[in-house]
């Protein structure tokens, strides 16, 4: 109980991105939420490696983190952005009305 | 060793409880004040597994950038909170359901049904006892310039990729707006900017 071992982590990290998957699929219609929840997943892969890595005293696991960081920081800046001009044409962004896109 | 497990259950408890509020919180903003809150939880946790750098790096990315983003987002538009919050119950079987299944997987995934051969997760625990030599700044530092230097270069094209492209799809230009075009004005010659209109005496233009 009171020596964290590497399973403690791995046990938030699993909760956390059930909660992520849970949210995506809770959440249909409000796409903010929808990516803060995959940002949430990647959080829980991100505490996934950093832990692997610690525990098996490579340091490698981080710098695949920092990668995951990168992504994410890229994904959500690009996903907002498309947020934000879908928004502006529509003046709404249910997810509903996005599925019948046509180009 | 007791004041760092309470320390880790706080941190724990703190980011799994606000990913569940980030998940069924009713307003967008609140949404993403709980993700903030999870981020530095996480941070906690990543400095107390001896991870410093990845954990400052945490609170400079998400909390700094990406959360303030969201909250820009969020605030920005002007969307209708109730309307979007309607089908939540109806989701709520088909979600619980997905989200049992997939933590049962990833419990059999780490052994604790007693699934794998010798208990990796065990294993591993006992490995992970050494004191790190070096700082953990430095050894970061020692293999991402090094052995991972093109991966370091390939994230930073990354970056500047979507940094493009965010502008690429934000940018617009509005009729009727008048907004400075520096060539344009400069390369205005002498016919163009004036003209010379002859003027009949007492006529008045």
């Amino acid at each position: 109980m009171w020596t964290i071992g590497l399973g403690h982590y791995l046990f938030v990290s699993a909760v956390l991105f059930t909660f992520g998957v849970f949210g995506i699929f809770v959440n249909r219609k409000n796409v903010i939420v929808i990516l803060m929840c995959v940002e949430l997943m990647l959080l829980a892969v991100n505490i996934n490696l950093v832990a692997f890595s610690v525990f098996q005293g490579n340091v490698v696991g981080q710098i695949f983190a920092m990668l995951v960081l990168t992504v994410a920081a890229a994904e959500a800046a690009i996903g907002l952005a498309i947020l934000v001009v879908y928004f502006r044409n529509r003046g709404t962004i249910e997810v509903e009305d996005i599925s019948a896109m046509k180009g | 060793m007791i004041l760092q497990a309470l320390a880790f259950y706080v941190f724990a408890a703190i980011t799994i409880a606000s990913g569940a509020m980030v998940v069924s919180s009713r307003n967008p903003v609140y949404s993403v004040l709980f993700l903030i809150l999870a981020f530095f939880n996480a941070a906690g946790l990543f400095v107390l597994i001896g991870a410093e750098f990845v954990a400052m790096i945490l609170v400079i990315v998400y909390v700094g950038a990406v959360a303030v983003l969201f909250l820009f987002v969020v605030m920005m538009l002007d969307i209708n909170i109730t309307k979007l919050r309607e089908g939540f119950l109806e989701y709520l079987p088909i979600g619980a359901l997905i989200g049992i299944v997939l933590a049962l997987e990833i419990m059999i995934g780490l052994g604790v049904f007693g699934g794998l051969p010798t208990g990796t997760v065990a294993s591993l625990n006992k490995a992970g006892a050494q004191v790190a030599s070096i700082e953990n700044t430095r050894a970061i530092g020692q293999v991402l310039y090094t052995q991972y230097f093109y991966l370091f270069q390939v994230a930073g094209l990354v970056l500047l990729t979507a940094m493009i492209g965010a502008i690429v799809l934000t940018l617009r230009s509005r009729p009727g707006v008048r907004r400075q075009k520096v060539g344009e004005q400069l390369y205005r010659t002498k016919e163009q900017a004036m003209t010379i209109v002859k003027v009949p005496s007492r006529g008045g233009l």
